[in-house]
């Protein structure tokens, strides 16, 4: 059990500083920021859960990343509104509106999949 | 506006930056198998779009800006904010991208070999990403 969450830490945290040091390299900004929602955790999460649950398992948990990214899509919105347009904090706010992403993605659930 | 490598920023980002966005992902990978495993595969696939290292990345883009800024003596802190909203207006775009990744990934899987799968739906999402992004630059 320690064996296994020990290997999807580092996978997931290899894939994920992978994605974020692409999006470091390159610009414009707003083309940076398309690395900030790569599908990071899903290429970790997905490889290791088809390896020791099989694929059907797998694509039942990318049937709800549709509705977790859209919650994503949500809540970039909301902060790049907010960090535009509003003097607040850029870590309070992007850490605070992570309860949108959770609130959007848990209806999102209970509205299609519940 | 067209895309160029920023080297640069590369070299400007420290190591225990780097360190706290592995962590993230780390932390979130590990938290997405058991939710699964606790809740369910329906209930953990949604964390596998989590935006766990946006705050990290967010206020790393925001320091970064504002600190170029105080070097010449400005007030960098609206330059720093404006960073941030401009690289999270990004993620919005790459979130159509990170849809049409799990629509590929939910209808083929069960077909097709792993790596097959993964290197499609990656495929997608760079596509689409880029594409919608592009199509912003366009009506701007």
């Amino acid at each position: 059990m320690i064996g296994e969450l020990l290997l999807r830490f580092v996978v997931g945290g290899v894939v994920v500083s992978v994605f974020a040091m692409l999006g470091g390299a390159v610009k414009p900004k707003s083309f940076a920021g398309l690395f900030g929602a790569a599908p990071s955790v899903a290429l970790a999460t997905l490889t290791l859960t088809v390896m020791k649950k099989g694929s059907s398992y797998a694509a039942i948990e990318s049937r709800s990343m549709v509705l977790g990214a859209l919650a994503f899509f949500f809540y970039a919105w909301l902060v790049s509104y907010l960090l535009m347009r509003r003097r607040v904090d850029v870590l309070r706010t992007t850490a605070l509106l992570l309860v949108v992403w959770i609130a959007s993605a848990l209806g999102l659930w209970l509205l299609f999949l519940g | 506006m067209s895309v160029k490598l920023n080297i640069e920023s590369v070299r400007e980002t420290k190591w225990n930056e780097y360190a706290k966005r592995f962590a993230f992902g780390g932390v979130v990978t590990v938290l997405a198998g058991l939710i699964a495993d606790k809740w369910g595969p329906a209930m953990g696939g949604l964390f596998l779009a989590f935006p766990a290292i946006f705050p990290a990345s967010a206020s790393l883009i925001e320091k970064h800006e504002r600190e170029k800024k105080e070097r010449v003596g400005a007030n960098g802190r609206l330059r720093g904010r404006h960073a941030a909203g401009v690289e999270a207006a990004g993620a919005a775009m790459g979130c159509i991208g990170l849809i049409a990744f799990s629509v590929v990934a939910w209808k083929i899987l069960p077909r097709f070999a792993l790596w097959e799968t993964l290197v499609l739906a990656t495929a997608v999402w760079s596509i689409t990403a880029v594409g919608v992004w592009f199509i912003r630059q366009r009506l701007l």
